[in-house]
């Protein structure tokens, strides 16, 4: 019988089918909320397997043998979101101006804040640091937070947690704000919330998921660029 | 479903590859992601393959940022301490972020566009 659980703890499918079956439930559970913010299937997911690892004994490492490759495949997903892009092409161009203004004002809105909420509940300076470009994909966000003196682990956390955050702020915005289109919602999620917004912005519709695609990564290129500026600027 | 990895690796691996050669702050990703949306306008048409695989790959987009959610257990005790006033500004600013983006895109653009019920 030991035999056996051994077996499965360090199968390297178990990391998968962990993560499969944590998805499958989040989605079930999302369903029967009737898609409620807290019920995020991403969220959702996280904590079961969390809670399975707690349960089981098993070590983050020993998890990730299988879920690598899980992770390794966001890689391509990043990649196909092109397509979409490409299907709303007549919607990018006649919008473009003032998507470029709103990239800078989301950009600029998205640091300023942080820094702001961060001073204002007192979080210490490396912290705050790494709360900065929380905006923008993981490695851009480690990568600048070395850079400015945060912590590169803290600021990856940050960024998932923003991503979470902002998704499940996605359905209650987009209930209340009935005026704005698809283009606006995903656009907007995009530039809050990264990758896991744009997931969120896909299950509504493609050309949603389209802009929060292209405002993830112009925003990872902005932030990247603004970040180490507005601290300069700032002396923070 | 061959020949849109190809598409997808290809791209995403020329993404990383310019990346490091100019030694740009960008993932590779991000990078492939537009590449390959040059080349879809530049052929002015989706491949079949791409066209038929895509939309099986990106359903279940959200599950593929479940392993990177897991790792923030790693850093538990570092974040324990500020956990509540770090999860305030996250959720706050987050808000701020998206209703700055959001507003300006509204108050800019008011060619009709669709949304979806």
């Amino acid at each position: 019988m030991n035999g056996a659980l051994e077996v499965v703890r360090h199968s390297p499918l178990t990391g998968i089918f962990l993560t499969l079956l944590a998805y499958r439930l989040a989605i079930a559970l999302n369903r029967r909320c009737h898609g409620h913010p807290l019920t995020n299937t991403v969220l959702v997911g996280v904590l079961l397997v969390m809670l399975a690892l707690w349960a089981t004994g098993m070590q983050y490492q020993q998890y990730m043998e299988g879920a690598r490759f899980i992770h390794l495949l966001l890689g391509p997903a990043t990649v196909a979101l092109a397509v979409p892009l490409y299907d709303n092409l007549h919607h990018l161009k006649r919008n473009a101006p003032a998507l470029l203004i709103a990239l800078v004002v989301g950009g600029i809105a998205g640091i300023l804040s942080g820094a702001a909420l961060g001073m204002l509940f007192g979080l210490p300076r490396p912290i705050l640091l790494s709360i900065l470009p929380r905006s923008a994909t993981t490695p851009i966000a480690m990568g600048i937070a070395e850079q400015i003196g945060g912590i590169p682990s803290v600021a990856a956390a940050c960024v998932i947690v923003t991503g979470i955050v902002g998704a499940a702020l996605f359905g209650p915005l987009r209930q209340s704000l009935r005026r704005l289109d698809d283009l606006t919602l995903g656009f907007a999620t995009g530039i809050a919330a990264h990758g896991v917004g744009t997931a969120r912005a896909l299950q509504l519709s493609e050309t949603a998921g389209a802009f929060a695609g292209l405002a993830m990564g112009l925003n990872g290129l902005f932030t990247a660029v603004l970040v180490p500026l507005i601290c300069s600027i700032l002396r923070l | 479903m061959l020949n849109a990895l190809i598409w997808l690796l290809g791209c995403q691996l020329a993404g990383e590859a310019v990346a490091r050669v100019l030694s740009l702050p960008v993932p590779g990703p991000v990078l492939g992601m537009l590449l390959l949306f040059l080349i879809l306008c530049a052929r002015r048409s989706i491949p079949d393959d791409l066209r038929a695989t895509v939309p099986g790959l990106l359903r279940h987009l959200s599950m593929l940022f479940i392993p990177a959610g897991v790792g923030v257990m790693l850093w538990r005790s570092l974040l324990a301490p500020f956990a509540w006033s770090l999860l305030l500004v996250v959720v706050m600013a987050t808000l701020v972020t998206w209703l700055a983006a959001a507003a300006t895109l509204h108050w800019l653009g008011r060619p009709v566009r669709g949304r979806s019920s």
